[in-house]
């Protein structure tokens, strides 16, 4: 509490006090202000140095409320790691103030704002719909819209850019309009890139999105906790089972339990290999756009000895979906630790081979170095996180900032660049790699005796012997299927490091079985907006280097 | 015992033209360019979401998708013949994907890799196409959330057998189209 008095005496001075509600739940700290106190706070907030991290912006919908929206600010600090969340009510049709002016990543996050829920932000550049398409009609996160009401889309938007929708060229410059994607080798299926060409140089450039909005919040809000946990497989399916962690212990943490420690032990060597995987794509697939097909086989060889210890575990591959709130799914098999040791050490070898192949490969460091660079600030101010934010040089590793399942226990570096270009990221990525190997062995070969999972009856499934066993589990495990889990009723946010960044989960419990308000906060989103910064001014070539270099994963960016 | 062997005269003009008559020839050449086309499918993958990562395994290394004469994989619709679809298609992707469609020269097959292209899978949701025979008519549903590589490669047998036997398709033969996308067909270039 201590540090919610500190922020309430520092705005007393400021802002008249009566007004701000200020609130503790499951640790974290919140206020409630009123719509007209959003922009000078969050002005205070940065300049003052206190928060200078807008993590997240969402909304609530809460249809029998006389001020029916809330719009939800989750703000960070760089410098203590400390979290504050910011509330405030709006009415349907009404408008709060935008603080795009404050952070540019605001931008996007009001957009969806706008999209999902109709809240209107006064003074915002640009507020068109972002995820849902163009003909699409209402706002699908309200709770009287139907999740299985389909719209039709007819047509492609044309080539647009930012402010400017009826889009024609201008006959006196040379200027040539390109589209790339939404289905382009490099775009990776379902990015849509639009650049205005003067020659080889990019003039401006715009993005569009919402191609694979495939409505998680949606379907997470209409499912049970346990029933989600399929859903947050599919948002970074490059590494599925962080998510499924971000996700789980978001819900833990409400429900006030913690796992066994053999689960936390288990759950490290999951994100570990997930990590690796995930960089690998990214390495991998950045390489094939730029030309180098080799790196792909090397390093796909790698993910499928990954794969053959996930599919030990659970039987399925890419989507496992192998971990339930409470621990894990089911005990791993008889010498699957060593099995990991095993698999690690070829992993090692790999990414030594990948090492020579690309680290000192003039073309490589040609197509890559000093291309797409962002300062630390401007990294900031989008909200980036993960490898793309270490590139530019800040450390902030959520393992190492706020430690959660003994990483603190563990030895390992948090990698940084310099100059947060393409090749930083790469660097930084591959550095990773091998800490993350680092991890894996000091976890793997200590695992920790005991159970997999909590046995709590209200919350984690009986054994199947039980079940078919005894009356008792059997009637425990029909209840459980049927009436769900049931946190207490509050609301949370809970962040994980996962490959690409902060995965943050936003989740509020009614007291019900289903999650009233499920949100995922991204890591990509935020870091796909500083786009058409990159790009602009620099070579078309190149748009191509920086968007495999980002990482971007359509089903986390669309959700 | 002589007697009773009778001798016949081959006609070989008049067996020549009952052959071409009868189609004998032609089946056969169908038959040699079913069999050139089976062992020759240029994939253009189109890759969305989690099945595309899987898609990629099957390019990868260990499944080797070339084994099969799926040789290169080609990003052009002009230069491809079957299209692989992995990934759910949204509402706001339907469009691209039938432009995709039509852009790609004869014959084209279709296959739709996993839950999500298929039927929409689990996303009983406002924003997803709820199977993309919906939007364009597909040869081969491959099951599977995402499905393992060897069922693709069983997907992809399957429709080499379909080319061989030469089976008839009517839901290829008799698509068009469908409404709520006509008005925007003029508008591609």
């Amino acid at each position: 509490m201590n540090h919610l008095e500190n922020i309430k005496s520092d705005l007393g001075n400021k802002f008249s006090k009566n007004n701000f509600g200020f609130s503790n739940q499951f640790g974290n700290d919140a206020i409630e202000v009123p719509k007209e106190a959003i922009l000078p706070l969050m002005r205070h907030f940065k300049d003052s140095g206190r928060f200078d991290f807008l993590m997240d912006l969402c909304g609530n919908d809460f249809p029998s409320r006389e001020k029916r929206f809330e719009v939800v600010y989750q703000l960070f600090d760089t410098k203590t790691f400390k979290r504050l969340r910011v509330k405030t009510q709006v009415a349907d049709g009404d408008a709060v103030d935008s603080i795009v002016s404050v952070w540019k990543g605001a931008n996007w996050f009001e957009r969806e704002t706008y999209d999902m829920f109709g809240i209107i932000f006064k003074g915002h550049p640009y507020l068109r719909k972002i995820l849902t398409h163009h003909h699409f009609k209402g706002h699908p996160l309200r709770k009287d819209y139907d999740p299985n009401h389909q719209q039709h889309c007819s047509d492609v938007l044309p080539v647009h850019f930012e402010n400017d929708d009826s889009y024609i060229i201008d006959p006196n410059r040379n200027l040539v309009p390109l589209n790339i994607g939404p289905s382009h080798p490099a775009t990776h299926g379902t990015l849509r890139v639009m650049v205005e060409l003067d020659g080889e140089t990019v003039n401006r450039s715009n993005v569009e999105l919402g191609f694979l909005h495939r409505c998680f919040e949606k379907m997470g809000e209409t499912h049970f906790y346990n029933q989600a946990i399929p859903y947050t497989d599919r948002l970074n399916y490059c590494s599925a089972p962080m998510n499924n962690m971000g996700y789980c212990k978001a819900v833990e943490k409400m429900l006030g339990v913690e796992i066994p420690p053999k689960a936390q032990a288990t759950r490290v060597i999951l994100a570990e290999l997930s990590r690796i995987i995930d960089h690998i794509v990214c390495i991998g697939a950045n390489g094939v756009d730029l030309g180098a097909l080799t790196g792909f086989f090397y390093l796909f060889g790698l993910r499928e000895r990954v794969y053959s210890v996930f599919e030990k575990l659970c039987g399925a591959r890419l989507t496992v979906s192998l971990l339930r709130i409470g621990g894990i799914a089911n005990e791993p098999p008889k010498g699957w630790y060593e099995e990991v040791l095993k698999v690690n050490e070829e992993i090692k070898k790999g990414i030594n081979e990948i090492d020579k192949l690309l680290t000192n490969n003039k073309i490589w460091i040609q197509r890559t170095r000093g291309v797409g660079g962002i300062s630390i600030e401007d990294a900031i101010e989008y909200g980036y996180t993960g490898p793309c934010m270490r590139a530019t040089g800040l450390n902030l590793d959520l393992r190492k900032a706020d430690p959660y399942y003994g990483y603190d226990q563990l030895d390992f570096d948090v990698p940084t660049g310099t100059t947060g270009d393409c090749y930083d990221r790469y660097l930084v990525r591959l550095e990773e790699m091998r800490q993350s190997t680092k991890i894996i062995d000091q976890v793997a070969k200590n695992i920790p005796a005991g159970d997999y999972t909590i046995r709590d009856k209200d919350i984690v499934l009986p054994e199947k012997k039980d079940v078919y066993g005894n009356i008792e589990g059997l009637m425990n495990h029909f209840m459980l299927v049927i009436k769900g889990i049931k946190p207490p009723q509050g609301e949370i946010y809970d962040a994980t490091e996962a490959a690409n960044g902060e995965l943050g989960f936003y989740v509020m419990s009614d007291g019900g079985p289903k999650p009233y308000r499920l949100r995922a906060r991204p890591p990509c989103f935020a870091i796909y907006q500083s786009f058409s910064q990159l790009i602009d001014k620099g070579l078309v070539a190149d748009v191509i280097a920086v968007l495999g270099s980002l990482n971007l994963i359509a089903g986390e960016l669309d959700r | 015992m002589q007697n009773n062997l009778e001798i016949k005269t081959v006609d070989l003009e008049t067996q020549t033209q009952e052959f071409l008559r009868t189609g004998g020839f032609t089946t056969k050449l169908d038959d040699i360019i079913a069999w050139g086309r089976k062992n020759s499918l240029w994939p253009m993958p189109y890759g969305t979401a989690c099945c595309g990562i899987e898609l990629m395994s099957v390019m990868g290394p260990k499944y080797d998708l070339a084994r099969f004469g799926a040789e290169v994989v080609r990003f052009s619709p002009r230069q491809s013949d079957l299209l692989i679809v992995a990934g759910t298609i949204t509402e706001k992707m339907a469009p691209v994907l039938v432009h995709i469609y039509q852009q790609m020269l004869e014959p084209k097959y279709v296959l739709s890799m996993g839950a999500c292209a298929s039927s929409g899978g689990f996303y009983r949701a406002y924003h997803v196409l709820q199977g993309i025979d919906k939007v364009i008519p597909v040869d081969v549903y491959v099951p599977g959330c995402p499905p393992a590589p060897e069922a693709v490669m069983d997907g992809i047998m399957l429709l080499q057998n379909m080319i061989e036997t030469h089976a008839p398709r009517p839901w290829r033969d008799n698509w068009k189209v469908p409404g709520f996308l006509q008005a925007a067909e003029g508008n591609h270039p």
